[in-house]
């Protein structure tokens, strides 16, 4: 837990800034010095409504982004409030990607899955990394942050997929991750989307170190609940992951084919 | 090296420390763990007989002195139990297991008593004293001797397993409630539930808790719960789990100085990660080796009188 003397209670902070994606997705910018890592998530609480953890999509001593996408009940309470509004933050929680001095890395991501994955590829850039960036959705529409992408320079080279073809490379952004790699020695792995999507991910690595950000249902995010508990291990995600080496994740029981709900049910990917 | 083995209601438990009811504890993997990381056994999150939401986050928070909750008791219901949670613990079954059930009539403890008995529980729990679910399910069982009392008698009929009542301290006189339990056929006891509170966001002019008030938990209560395990074990003998506020050894030898055989951990992993079983149970030990102490069942209910 990377949360001082056991505090778990929340910090009210004000959005900043909101920035709109696409029709479904916007960021929200907060100007406080959350002291997060790539990978990191925070719990973001809509008084009256729930708490949700979301992925941080960016973060400096200045401020940090949170990349949301309008498909509960709290994201699209979020989705209503206003530049000023006020929501509680607790975190950041969890586990970070390892990023190694000088590396050759692939971040590989489905959906709003690309916006972490900014995040990331602004610290590889900071450790000397040369960054391929391959990010897939259902269509052009739903792709995320490629005018950002482009502007982090020429170590950073953008891929994109769409399962319409609409854009881009035409099918899942892993089989884009095999064609990538026919062309470059990478030396890392970074997926983040989901479960299925980072199965295949791992699964296209072969003998490069793939890691994965893995979700599940939690309740409070720093290991009480247990509510993601991961089978067979008992491991909590919230704990050991959501960053975890695809070697430890590859034998787990559960990985690609099911995750619990709010009562502890199983459900079928 | 002391013996930390201890027998309660005739189970064997190789270590004094249980998982209490609520935290982790969702499955068998994670129940399993709890036990790797050195819990001489564990206790389901309640079970109900059909499915219960629980409330919306958020569901809880802690400081460096307490813990607040109001999960709401969510839970798949007792089908997962007979199909998935049980059978997968018992197979290979590595520490004994308590099997934690709650419902909001009498009628339905009796019937959820029956259903669990057959999924191989070593103890049945009644849970009769969450504050979390008073807004759905009325007050706690266990704040009033005759209505826990009753709810004892009509489970007693239906399991001839180890049956004890987890009381809450939201009383004048836990004793007396436990007295009554006691006369309707409870084995034992876990003592305490959370204690009521509450916590407000003074940013956000507004409880923190979605349900507004929990229970409250952690280090700041454990002399709470020293005194009612003391004075429940003083007025009925029987054995007690006892809970609240263990965070180290020292705390659990001081649970079972009053009166705990064995001793209820939950709050304890906010602070120190499920490894902190192993740890808490090396602490007895250097305990009992600096006192001289062989057997640790000597100290059960030492210091009352």
């Amino acid at each position: 837990m990377n949360v001082k003397n056991h505090d778990t209670r929340f910090e009210a902070m004000e959005i900043s800034e909101i920035v709109e994606e696409n029709s479904y997705t916007k960021t929200y910018v907060f100007k406080y010095d959350l002291g997060a890592k790539p990978g990191q998530f925070v719990m973001l609480w809509v008084p009256g409504v729930d708490e949700k953890p979301f992925s941080v999509a960016y973060c400096d001593s200045g401020e940090f982004w949170l990349t949301i996408c309008a498909v509960g009940p709290c994201s699209k309470a979020i989705y209503e409030m206003k530049v000023g509004d006020r929501v509680g933050i607790r975190g950041p929680f969890g586990t970070e990607y390892d990023i190694g001095e000088g590396e050759h890395l692939a971040l590989v991501s489905g959906g709003y899955g690309a916006a972490p994955m900014y995040f990331v590829a602004k610290e590889a850039l900071k450790k000397g990394c040369k960054v391929e960036f391959l990010t897939g959705a259902r269509s052009e529409d739903l792709l995320l942050f490629e005018e950002r992408v482009a502007g982090l320079g020429d170590d950073v080279t953008w891929h994109c997929s769409t399962d319409d073809g609409s854009k881009g490379f035409k099918g899942y952004v892993t089989q884009l991750l095999s064609e990538v790699m026919k062309d470059v020695k990478l030396d890392k792995i970074f997926a983040c989307g989901p479960e299925v999507m980072m199965k295949a991910a791992g699964e296209a690595a072969g003998d490069v170190p793939a890691y994965l950000s893995m979700e599940k249902y939690m309740k409070c995010g720093f290991g009480v609940c247990g509510q993601c508990a991961i089978d067979d291990t008992g491991d909590l995600c919230c704990k050991k992951g959501p960053v975890m080496a695809y070697d430890y994740v590859k034998g787990l029981s559960e990985f690609g084919k099911y995750h619990r709900d709010a009562q502890g049910k199983k459900n079928e990917y | 090296m002391a013996d930390l083995s201890v027998e309660f209601c005739g189970v064997k438990f190789q270590n004094p420390t249980v998982l209490a009811s609520g935290i982790l504890g969702v499955t068998a993997s994670s129940l399993k763990n709890v036990v790797r990381n050195g819990a001489g056994g564990v206790t389901t999150k309640s079970i109900w007989l059909k499915e219960n939401i629980g409330h919306a986050n958020p569901t809880m928070f802690g400081t460096d002195s307490y813990f607040l909750n109001a999960v709401g008791l969510s839970d798949a219901g007792v089908k997962k139990a007979q199909e998935e949670t049980f059978p997968e613990y018992l197979k290979d079954k590595p520490a004994p297991i308590i099997g934690n059930i709650v419902e909001s009539t009498i009628d339905g403890f009796a019937e959820l008593t029956e259903a669990i008995d057959k999924c191989g529980p070593d103890i049945i729990e009644l849970n009769l004293g969450c504050p979390n679910v008073e807004g759905a399910h009325g007050k706690p069982f266990s704040c009033v001797a005759g209505d826990a009392a009753a709810v004892v008698k009509a489970c007693r009929a239906r399991t001839k397993r180890p049956l004890i009542v987890k009381l809450t301290p939201n009383v004048s006189d836990i004793a007396s409630v436990a007295v009554a339990c006691a006369e309707a056929g409870a084995d034992g006891f876990c003592a305490i539930n959370t204690l009521y509170g509450m916590g407000i966001d003074i940013n956000m002019r507004q409880p923190v808790l979605k349900n507004r008030s929990g229970g409250l938990s952690g280090p700041g209560i454990k002399p709470s719960a020293v005194k009612a395990v003391h004075d429940i074990y003083k007025a009925t003998k029987l054995p007690i789990i006892a809970t609240g506020g263990v965070m180290n050894g020292e705390d659990a030898i001081e649970m079972m100085m009053a009166g705990g055989v064995l001793v209820g951990i939950g709050t304890m992993v906010y602070y120190r990660g499920a490894e902190g079983f192993a740890e808490v149970v090396r602490e007895m030990e250097e305990w009992c080796d600096k006192e001289g102490v062989k057997d640790l069942k000597e100290i059960i209910g030492c210091a009352v009188k």
